[in-house]
């Protein structure tokens, strides 16, 4: 198998965009990732997509954009694994440039979600769950994280003010990253005080919905330096699936698809979880964060929201997480956030990522989840000396 | 010959019935104050578009002083029409007795359609055809129950007598603009009770873009500026879209206070920025300017420049003013909201 590196990122700014199409978007993080580098050839092109089908009635995205973003005639296809769709992605084009098939992929991630009415967004994001057992009697995506977080407070006592603090954490995050969605800080009264969306789920602990395009191309870790200073070798992936509905889980307060991955990730790159610098997880709501935070091992089950009171996830504390703001504050533009996580991580081990930069950052991590922990996909970066 | 449209009487009229914001949040599970104004203006369960139309018309006629029968023009601008078909306008020119040789028509472009009405006038009076036109934007809006805008949707209006200017006019109108784009933010279809709106569509690209649009391009066009301004009124949607509307283009809550009614009547919508308007034209001096700013959904603002005149000091009393209207109210609770407003369909 090749080693495989990233040569250059493309990102859209994640917000609401009322005047760019879902083509538009992807167009226009593909023409920054393409002007990083010259290449003459892309060889497959792979699009991590949830709801195109249902926000724009819009399906065959990948020959779709490979036209819009001028590619010649490349096999192309669009991912889909809910949430998890730009990881899954990004493992797609990992393993056609690992393989020899390809040498040059262009793995993107898009969702336009403002097309549609809030009643359609929570309609099309619970097709994630279980429509034949559990999606069916109207429950929401939020509502299935807040029995989450229901679970997880009452088995382990951690208080609402400590699951308050990732949120806030990453709006502070946020607060220095130009491209996020909301780029301003929060408090934890603020947090306490917002409306519940889901009890005991409130809206400042939740990702909301947007809009935005993310890109990675990929080569050859051998070929890279012909077009890069600083190629980020792709060292560790992992993915697994667990059962889609919650009630076929054992245990609410772990998602084992996450400790599945990570431990194929982990034993791939060669490192333990205490060797990560800097760490990009799927925060979709405040529950989902901090359990991802124990499942990939940083912390102790029952103790990463304490951890991320005493500045733990913070640049300089035992592992910087969620760097530019997370699924909650840079924004959650579903099949997108993957690789918006990737590119995070390679601004980072490049030495770009402005005010939050991790200083000496080596190795990285993204953890991205589709549905409630159906799917995971952990992937694990490396500066390239 | 004058270029110059003027107004020669205005009147508003605000039904007595309010309901607090938060007992329309109390029905829908919304205990934590978390609404858009304090309270609205709630039609009473005989009222209607065409009964407020009356009622602030028959406030402009007493201060314009004028023998309705000069009226040539009478145009509503609404999307409360008590009838499909059937002109509102004929009930109301009737009312107030100025048929039989008046031009009505019923004005439609969400919440600037009184505005609308505004331009028709003005080009009426100075195309010389019309002595009086008569500009009403009037509405008993509603919001699907539960929907953000059941909080905001309020009943009101306010009645515009427009003639050349003279040292009879009360104001005059020194410049006008009209923006308008395509923008699906807020609609109702035909026989739907409700209308549906784009969320957060309706404020960025549609609210305040064609304000900002059509205030900058009538202080270009004129060469002022913010500060050449004594009075501000905007369109109000709630009570922090005018604000940060004002805060964008450069102009003070104080100039803004007197005509921001939504806090404590809600959006009457055609009738929202006119009922401001009333309201600051109440408390204005003579040379004072005031910028007026509509916005209607589907999207258009309209934004005109006035400059008050001598004789208004004149036209005070004793007709009441838009502050004394709202302060005369009855507090209901949601289940009279809900009859009131004819919520209630078997």
């Amino acid at each position: 198998m090749r080693k495989v590196a990233v040569i250059a990122i493309g990102y859209t700014k994640v917000k609401e965009h009322w005047g760019l199409s879902i083509r538009d978007l992807f167009t226009e993080a593909a023409i920054m990732a393409l002007n990083e580098v010259t290449i003459d050839r892309v060889d497959a092109l792979y699009v991590g997509n949830m709801s195109s089908g249902y926000c724009q009635h819009q399906e065959h995205l990948g020959a779709l954009m490979a036209d819009y973003i001028g590619l010649k005639s490349p096999p192309a296809v669009k991912i889909e694994a809910a949430g998890a769709s730009g990881g899954m992605a990004l493992r797609e084009g990992f393993q056609a440039v690992a393989s020899g098939l390809h040498d040059f992929v262009i793995v993107g991630g898009v969702e336009k979600m403002s097309d549609v009415l809030t009643p359609d967004i929570t309609y099309a994001m619970a097709m994630a769950a279980d429509q034949e057992y559990e999606a069916f009697i109207g429950v929401t995506f939020a509502a299935l994280n807040a029995m989450i977080k229901r679970a997880y407070q009452h088995k382990f006592g951690v208080s609402d003010e400590l699951m308050a603090t990732l949120p806030v954490h990453c709006h502070d995050m946020a607060s220095k990253n130009p491209y996020a969605q909301y780029p301003f800080k929060i408090t934890v009264e603020q947090v306490l005080s917002s409306p519940f969306v889901a009890e005991p789920l409130r809206l400042l602990e939740c990702s909301s919905p947007a809009d935005g395009a993310a890109i990675l191309i990929l080569c050859p870790l051998e070929k890279a330096k012909e077009f890069t200073d600083t190629p980020i070798e792709i060292v560790g992936v992992g993915a697994a699936t667990d059962a889609i509905a919650l009630y076929q889980r054992d245990d609410l307060t772990t998602f084992k698809a996450t400790i599945e991955a990570a431990n194929i990730a982990y034993k791939m790159a060669h490192i333990k979880p205490e060797e990560v610098d800097v760490a990009e997880i799927h925060d979709s709501f405040s529950v989902t964060g901090v359990i991802s935070l124990e499942d990939l091992g940083f912390f102790e089950k029952g103790t990463a929201a304490k951890a991320i009171s005493e500045g733990e996830i913070a640049p300089g504390g035992k592992i910087a997480v969620n760097t530019f703001g997370g699924l909650k504050a840079r924004g959650h533009p579903i099949g997108a956030t993957g690789v918006y996580q990737a590119v995070e991580i390679v601004k980072q081990l490049r030495g770009e990522a402005g005010k939050n930069q991790v200083d000496n950052a080596e190795i990285g991590l993204t953890q991205n989840i589709g549905g409630v922990g159906g799917t995971v996909t952990v992937h694990i970066f490396r500066r390239v000396r | 010959m004058t270029k110059e449209a003027g107004i020669i009487g205005y009147g508003a009229y605000i039904p007595m019935y309010r309901i607090k914001a938060c007992e329309i949040g109390k029905i829908w599970g919304n205990h934590n104050g978390h609404v858009p104004i304090m309270e609205k203006a709630v039609a009473g369960i005989d009222e209607d578009l065409v009964t407020i139309s009356v009622e602030a018309a028959k406030y402009a006629i007493r201060r314009a002083k004028i023998d309705p029968k000069e009226i040539g023009a009478v145009y509503i601008g609404t999307e409360s029409k008590p009838y499909a078909v059937k002109p509102s306008g004929t009930i109301v020119a009737e009312a107030i007795g100025a048929t039989p040789l008046v031009v009505t028509a019923d004005f439609e472009f969400a919440c600037k359609a009184g505005t609308e009405a505004f331009q028709a006038c003005i080009d009426h009076v100075l195309s010389g055809r019309i002595k009086y036109a008569m500009a009403i934007g009037a509405d008993t809006a509603q919001g699907r129950p539960g929907d953000q805008l059941e909080y905001t949707a309020a009943s009101g209006g306010a009645a515009f007598i427009f003639t050349k200017r003279s040292n009879k006019t009360l104001a005059y109108c020194e410049g006008a603009v009209s923006f308008v784009t395509d923008t699906p933010d807020f609609w109702r279809r035909a026989h739907e009770h409700y209308p549906m709106h784009a969320e957060r569509f309706t404020g960025e690209p549609a609210y305040f873009y064609h304000i900002i649009n059509s205030v900058r391009t009538l202080m270009e066009n004129m060469g002022l500026k913010p500060s050449d301004f004594k009075y501000a009124v905007f369109h109000q949607p709630n009570a922090k879209f005018p604000v940060k509307v004002a805060k964008k283009l450069g102009f003070t809550m104080d100039q803004i206070k007197p005509g921001l009614l939504s806090p404590y009547i809600g959006n009457c919508y055609a009738g929202s920025s006119l009922v401001g308007f009333a309201a600051t034209l109440d408390i204005a001096n003579p040379g004072d300017r005031i910028l007026l700013a509509s916005y209607g959904s589907g999207a258009g603002s309209d934004a005109f420049s006035f400059v008050v005149q001598d004789i208004i000091l004149e036209k005070r009393n004793p007709i009441p003013s838009v502050r004394d209207m709202i302060g005369v109210r009855k507090y209901i609770d949601y289940s009279t909201y809900v009859k009131f407003r004819g919520k209630i369909r078997a």
